[in-house]
């Protein structure tokens, strides 16, 4: 079963990772560090509802959660393998790693379809 | 001849025991290179730390303008500012090496010639730039 769906982990891994490497850079610079710092205003509880009526923002946020989760299921599975010579735990780590990722995609999924 | 061939490959009777040296767990600290692979590697953690912020953000804002505001006042606590500082620089290092690698995990051609690498690189740093700056147009507008 893992065997069989390795080239969609791989895609996932890959598509996540151009994800966060376009995205979360910015976001993370203002809501982690320009906003609780004060350097730039924080936006008002209003503007943000605003923008999260758009379904094109619910998608942005849907993909910008997920994908980078599948990226992260993927890589830390391997650098658990290498880094801590767990290949005897294949199987645990791996559901581990990828039910967070689903799991948290799940999540998302339901957040973003709850909104009114 | 009442018995039946199992192709199994991990199994064979009499198998030699292979000598193998015991590998440290801190291996790749005796190489720079290595640090640097572990290092990029490590940068997932960071990236799935980001992911769950924004996460607990959409949550917030879900919940209503009180749980927005308290997510808000969270991310001033020095663990958050800390927690956030160190996730920005390894998010970041994510995306300079994901960048760089880009023209190695993909080649374009146009006209019969290879793309050379600088331009591709290039191109991923320009679309960088210009998507960051919609994005933090998009949240600063107010």
């Amino acid at each position: 079963m893992l065997k069989r769906i390795t080239p969609l982990l791989w895609l996932l891994f890959s598509a996540g990772g151009t994800v966060a490497a376009f995205f979360l850079p910015v976001h993370l610079l203002l809501t982690g560090l320009a906003f609780p710092l004060g350097w730039l205003e924080a936006p008002r509880y209003e503007i943000l509802q605003r923008l999260l009526a758009h379904p094109v923002t619910r998608l942005y946020l849907f993909v910008l959660v997920s994908l980078p989760l599948f990226h992260w299921a993927h890589r830390f599975r391997y650098t658990l393998y290498d880094g801590l010579q767990l290949k005897h735990l294949t199987v645990l780590i791996a559901v581990l790693c990828y039910g967070t990722a689903l799991a948290g995609t799940a999540m998302a999924a339901y957040l973003l379809w709850s909104i009114p | 001849m009442g018995y039946t061939v199992k192709a199994d490959p991990h199994y064979t009777l009499y198998h030699p025991r292979w000598y193998r040296r015991r590998m440290s767990v801190w291996w790749w600290l005796h190489n720079r290179a290595y640090a640097f692979f572990v290092l990029r590697e490590i940068t997932s953690v960071f990236v799935a730390f980001t992911a769950l912020l924004y996460l607990w953000q959409i949550r917030a804002l879900i919940q209503g303008p009180q749980a927005y505001e308290q997510f808000l006042a969270r991310l001033k606590t020095p663990l958050f500012l800390t927690l956030d500082t160190v996730a920005f620089l390894f998010v970041l290092f994510h995306a300079i090496t994901w960048f760089n690698l880009t023209p190695k995990a993909m080649v374009v051609r146009m006209g019969g010639k290879r793309v050379p690498d600088w331009a591709i690189i290039g191109v991923n740093y320009a679309a960088w730039i210009v998507l960051s700056g919609a994005v933090a147009f998009l949240l600063l507008r107010g």
